[in-house]
Parts: structure tokens; C-alpha cells; sequence
């Protein structure tokens, strides 16, 4: 007691010493004076020292977990059994679908702008969790397949005046061919080269955009790219949001419908198969390029397709929405979430996107609080919010027979 | 020919910063196997600690080298003491978990330092105070190579044989290259790993630090962002030269110091970042493990 005590106080006395510079002292070189924010160092010390309690009281948590993990126990929490009920799945699933259709003409049109945002990365958290979740492949630039979605219509809206329905599967098509195009030269490439390849790739694709004005029109972007039409129809602003979150609610459920189809099927346990150990899948003879290739294309074809959206969405696209911080907060989304899991993501999704969008006076803190958020997850959850279930099989009639022996 | 020397010097002192940076990650990748993410923003902080002491002693009435060699002796103090806390907080729980883990945990951290700094400090660009005086004797030279390119030079060369001693010559230098071969066997003859991945960390840390403050003083101004970048680009050196060597590392900075220089003074200033990403895929597509990296079997 006394000795954790101690170890608080040491620890919370070392993080004000470390956060001194940054977080007490703040120069004005222009006006020659220097600003001393002693509260700062307050906070800094009561913060760390109840961080510290919380700290090791978690890591013990964790300790006791994995020896009941080990020992071949299993701990189910409730939402876990909840969850496999049948029966209250399909309860559930038909009440967030009736939510989901009469959400904009309860809530005004804010609200709903507000959910097709929350809803584009639901669809992109999904896609990346092929790339990362299923695959196991760390893609840290998937913004650009998102870019390469809204910059192929925006362009072919520009140009050819092409409409939204016949450049959402070019979107989408594109989106697969880069990612076929990535996936090639790092086919040979583990784990962590990949990483830094693919963010390599992201901040490529920006700055290209920003400086081939020829094709992209530079840091300028892209403005009055037509919205979605309806049957030839005129909309107004407030019933083309509401139209648009249609389209995005239907694009879920493809989405959602296809991943798990996906994720049962022969490439999907491929996919698995190759994360959990690449060497033994294939000796299992699976085609690793054949498999890499397909998990980088299919994840790159929802960017692609839901950048369409997103293009027709603000009518205005520029190379700076397609930053490392949105492949950050997307591949955050699918941490968070949990790898692998489609119901995880998509909570993760509209927790990440809805919280900041509503508290906004914390808005600031925004990355600060994903960052650590995946940190910690890391730690202490890695395998996320809702951890992705792995399908086995029991014989029932095992406990039976016990009995009679 | 003046031109191509001035290109050419350029290239050296950018690609010396490269390298000096290059080295932690190679140090730490060699050691546990870990993109360290987070060692571009330990070098944003050294370099933001220095314009912060720089800026106090400026207002209370220090000037000159004193004011240089004290800013930087506490930016590679702080950055040292970041290190070590990012390294015992983010990395040694993850210790023995999935390599994808501590991956994320490093971007996270990387994340959150960033936003850290930006909020704690500002998100503009502060100016940097010019710390290196023009030398008299660098006078007839000027036009190619100026003074603080001459300073960042024997900095970079210095600390590059300071570590090499360390490494090559000493006890702890011996227990590094043990742990970096086989992580249980140096346990099992007595060195105390956790310690040296800890060290590790913290030497890493300062050569981050010492790289930031040269650069910051050199392009005179600071941003919370300037890691980032850096940081990839420093990777992207380690990787050329083979991750996990030391002297790979140092070879790979200066090559694409040089390849970023030529490409941005004969072709063109706006693809400098292309043509670095270009030249990794490149690389990592037809010699995976660098160029001085040895090609390692992955054994079942």
C-alpha cells in the first residue's frame, strides 16, 4: 500500500518533470516575454497520479485474465452471450433498421449530414477491416483509395459530365486497380515494410494531386461536382441529404451483407488464415499473392466506391481531405472497434465520428484522445470493443455421455 | 560544377540529418523487431524543448554558443527522458504480443505527441532562433556550403563516431549487439535486457534530438507536424540502407539525402517527397532487406 503510494508519487513527480517545457513555459518571441502556466503542472501531477492507480490496477486485471486464459478457461462477458442468442439478434437488428430508416424524417437535416459522415466511415472501417481485421495486412494509406473514388468522379462529373450512378462502380473499380497496383510491388514485402510502403503510398497520392494541376487543379480542388440524381428530378437541399442518406443506408447494408459473405468464404479464410501465420498457409497451398492481392483490391474497392459518395456529397473535393489523419482515424476505428469484427467497426465508426461531432467543446482534444485511445487499447483490449467471434463448432451431445461414464 | 558541388554538399548535410535520426530507428528495430513510429516526434520535442530554452535565455539576456550548446544539452536530456517513458509505456506491455500490436501502439503514441505538443504549445510555426554564427573563415566557401551546414557536418560525424566506439568498444556497446542477436541468450549469460532496450531507446532518442536541433536551427523555424515527415523519411533511410544495420543506416541517409537534393535541383521541387517514396518502393521491390542488410531465411 505504502509502496504503490511511493510509486504513484515518483511517477507522477518524473511526468511533471517531463511535461515542464512544453506544458509550463510558453515563449512570445515577438513581444520578448515568457508566459509561466504554473496550473498546467497541477493538473499534471494529480492527473498522472491517479493515472498511475488506474494503471496498475488494469494491468493486474490483465494478469488475472490471461492465467484464466491459459488454463484453458474462458470468459464470456454478457454482451458476448448476448450476442449469440439468435433470437435477440434478429430482434435487435430489425429495431436498428427501423431507427436507421426513419432517422431523417424525425431529425432535421444537420442531424442527418451528421450521420451520412458517420455512416461513410462505417463503410470505410469495413473496408480497411478486410486489409487489416481479416487480412492482417497494415495498409496506413487507405485515404488515397478513398481519394481515387471521389477524385474519379469528380473528374468524370467535370469532364464528361458523367452521373452518380455510373461512377459509383467506376469508383469503386478504380479504387480495386490501385489497390492491385499497391499490392504488387510489396507482395514479397512482412509485416512492417508494408506499413510504411503503403503510407508511402498515401502521401504520394496527395502530392501528386496538389501538384498535377493539369489533371487534379491543384490545392484549388474540384467545386459544384453534381449530387446524385433522382430519376432526373431537382432536389432541394434538404431532400437530396435525406436521399443521399438513403443511398448511404442501403451501401451499409451491401457492405455489411458482402463483408460477412466474404469473410465465410474460401478467400476469406484464406485471409485468416494467412494473418494468423503465413508460412503455414502456404504449406497449406494457398496462393500468397493470389490472397494479399485480393484482400488490398477488395478493400480498396469500398474506399473507392464510398469516395463517390462523398465527392457527390460536398460537391467540392480537395487534396486536403485525403491527409495521413484520415487514415489514422480510419484504421482507429477498426483498432478501436475490434480487428476483424464487422459489429465492432461499425460501433467503433460512429463512436469515433459521432462523439468529437457532438462534444464539440472537446473537439480539440479529438486526436490527442485517439491516439492514446489506441495506445491503451493495445494494452489492455487488443482485441477491441467487440471481439470478433471465431466460428466453432461443438458436438451438444459431449456433456451427455460424461455423465453416463 | 558549382552548382552540382552546391547540390551535392546540400545533399550531404540533409542526408547526414537523415542518418543521424536513421540510427534510432535501426537501433530499435534491431533490437525488438519494432517500427518505432513515435521517434520522429521524440525529434520535433528536442527540437521544440531547444527553441524554448533558446527563447527564455534570449529574453534573460544569454547569447550566442552558450545559448546553443544549453539549448542542446537540454533538448537531448528531455528527448532522452521521452524516450525512456514511450518505451516503458507503449511498447514494454506489448512485449511477446502479436507484432501488429505494438505497431499501432506506436502510431497511437505517435498521435498523441503530436496533438500534445499542439496543444500544450501552438499549431504555428515558430521562429527559430539562428544559433550558429557565420564563421569568418567559412567566407570564401560561402556560396556553396554555408557555416551551419559546416557545424550540422562535424556534429553529425562526431556523434556517428561517438556511437560506433560506444557500440564496437564498450561493455553496455557489447551487451546491445548480444541482445540484438538473440534476446534470450543474452539473458540467459546475464545481461539485463530490459535495461538495454531501454538504453537503446534512450541513445536513439538523443541522436533524434541532436538531429532536431541542428535541422530547427539550420531551416530556422518549428512546427509540431515536422516529425512526422521527418520521421517517415528517416525510415525510409533505415530501410534503404537495411534495417538493423548501423552503418546501412548512415549509407542510406546519405543516399537519399542526395537522391532528394539532385531530384529537387535538376527536375523539380514539388515531387522531392515522390521521388523519396518512389526510391523505397523501389528498393524494398528488388532487395527487400537493403542494401546492406543480410537477406535472412525465415526458419520454422
Amino acid at each position: 500500500m505504502l509502496q504503490n503510494l511511493k510509486k504513484s508519487i515518483l511517477v507522477s513527480l518524473w511526468f511533471v518533470f517531463l511535461t515542464f517545457p512544453l506544458m509550463v513555459v510558453r515563449v512570445n518571441t515577438m513581444d520578448q516575454v515568457v508566459i509561466w502556466r504554473w496550473m498546467n503542472l497541477v493538473w499534471v501531477a494529480v492527473g498522472s497520479f491517479v493515472l498511475s492507480y488506474l494503471w496498475r490496477y488494469m494491468l493486474a486485471r490483465q494478469q488475472v485474465r490471461k492465467k484464466v486464459a491459459d488454463e484453458g478457461g474462458e470468459i464470456r462477458s454478457k454482451t458476448q452471450l448476448l450476442l449469440e442468442d439468435m433470437s435477440f439478434r434478429y430482434k435487435a437488428m430489425g429495431f436498428i433498421l427501423l431507427a436507421a430508416l426513419v432517422f431523417p424524417l424525425v431529425f432535421d437535416t444537420y442531424q442527418s449530414t451528421i450521420m451520412i459522415s458517420a455512416l461513410i466511415y462505417v463503410v470505410l472501417g469495413l473496408g480497411l477491416n478486410i486489409t487489416v481485421g481479416l487480412a492482417g495486412l497494415l495498409d496506413l494509406g487507405y485515404v488515397a483509395f478513398f481519394g481515387v473514388g471521389a477524385y474519379s468522379y469528380a473528374l468524370l462529373n467535370h469532364h464528361f459530365d458523367l452521373g452518380f450512378w455510373i461512377s459509383l462502380p467506376i469508383g469503386g473499380i478504380l479504387g480495386c486497380l490501385f489497390g492491385v497496383i499497391l499490392g504488387f510491388p510489396i507482395l514479397r514485402l512482412r509485416g512492417d515494410y508494408l506499413a510504411i510502403v503503403t503510407l508511402g503510398f498515401g502521401m504520394i497520392f496527395k502530392v501528386v494531386m496538389e501538384n498535377w494541376g493539369g489533371l487534379s487543379f491543384g490545392p484549388s480542388g474540384i467545386a459544384n461536382i453534381d449530387k446524385p440524381s433522382f430519376f432526373g428530378m431537382d432536389l432541394n437541399l434538404a431532400d437530396s441529404t435525406i436521399y443521399i442518406y438513403y443511398i448511404m443506408i442501403a451501401m451499409v447494408i451491401f457492405t455489411i451483407l458482402v463483408t460477412m459473405r466474404l469473410r465465410n468464404s474460401r478467400i476469406g479464410r484464406a485471409w485468416i488464415a494467412m494473418r494468423e501465420d503465413e508460412v503455414a498457409c502456404v504449406a497449406m497451398g494457398i496462393d500468397i499473392a493470389k490472397t494479399k492481392l485480393s484482400a488490398y483490391a477488395l478493400g480498396a474497392f469500398w474506399a473507392g466506391m464510398v469516395g463517390v459518395l462523398f465527392a457527390s456529397k460536398t460537391t467540392f473535393i480537395n487534396p486536403a481531405s485525403f491527409t495521413f489523419m484520415e487514415s489514422a482515424i480510419i484504421l482507429s476505428i477498426v483498432v478501436l472497434g475490434g480487428m476483424g469484427s464487422i459489429l465492432g467497426v461499425i460501433l467503433g465508426a460512429f463512436l469515433l465520428i459521432l462523439l468529437p461531432e457532438y462534444m464539440r467543446a472537446f473537439s480539440e482534444y479529438r486526436m490527442l484522445a485517439f491516439g492514446a485511445a489506441m495506445v491503451l487499447m493495445m494494452i489492455f483490449r487488443p482485441q477491441g470493443i467487440i471481439s470478433n467471434l471465431r466460428q466453432t463448432y461443438e458436438y451438444k451431445g459431449s456433456k451427455e455421455k460424461k455423465h453416463n461414464v | 560544377m558549382e552548382y552540382f558541388l552546391e547540390l551535392f554538399l546540400g545533399g550531404l548535410t540533409r542526408g547526414s540529418i537523415y542518418a543521424l535520426i536513421a540510427l534510432g530507428y535501426t537501433m530499435v528495430y534491431g533490437i525488438i523487431q519494432l517500427i518505432n513510429f513515435a521517434h520522429g516526434e521524440i525529434y520535433m520535442i528536442g527540437a521544440f524543448v531547444a527553441l524554448i530554452v533558446a527563447g527564455v535565455c534570449t529574453i534573460y539576456g544569454l547569447s550566442g554558443v552558450s545559448i546553443l550548446i544549453l539549448a542542446g544539452i537540454i533538448a537531448v536530456i528531455y528527448a532522452c527522458a521521452y524516450g525512456y517513458t514511450l518505451e516503458k509505456v507503449a511498447y514494454r506491455p506489448l512485449r511477446g504480443s502479436p507484432r501488429l500490436s505494438p505497431l499501432i501502439s506506436a502510431i497511437g503514441m505517435s498521435i498523441f505527441l503530436q496533438n500534445y505538443v499542439l496543444l500544450a504549445q501552438t499549431s504555428d510555426f515558430l521562429p527559430f532562433p539562428r544559433l550558429i554564427p557565420d564563421f569568418a573563415f567559412m567566407e570564401p566557401v560561402a556560396h556553396i556550403i554555408g557555416s551551419p551546414e559546416l557545424v550540422i557536418l562535424i556534429t553529425t560525424m562526431v556523434t556517428m563516431i561517438l556511437l560506433t566506439l560506444l557500440i564496437k568498444k564498450t561493455k553496455v556497446g557489447k551487451a546491445m549487439r548480444a541482445t540484438q542477436q538473440d534476446m534470450n541468450m543474452a539473458r540467459l549469460v546475464g545481461v539485463n535486457v530490459d535495461r538495454i532496450i531501454s538504453l537503446t531507446f534512450v541513445i536513439g532518442s538523443a541522436l533524434a534530438a541532436i538531429g532536431g536541433v541542428l535541422v530547427a536551427s539550420y531551416i530556422g523555424q518549428v512546427n509540431f507536424y515536422i516529425g512526422f515527415l521527418a520521421g517517415v523519411k528517416a525510415f525510409t533511410a533505415a530501410v534503404l540502407g537495411g534495417i538493423g544495420s548501423i552503418p546501412g543506416a548512415v549509407l542510406g541517409g546519405l543516399i537519399l539525402g542526395w537522391a532528394e537534393s539532385f531530384a529537387a535541383g535538376y527536375i523539380s521541387s514539388d515531387y522531392e517527397d515522390v521521388f523519396t517514396f518512389g526510391l523505397l518502393v523501389l528498393i524494398l521491390t528488388l532487395r527487400p532487406a537493403g542494401i546492406l542488410g543480410k537477406v535472412r531465411k525465415q526458419k520454422v
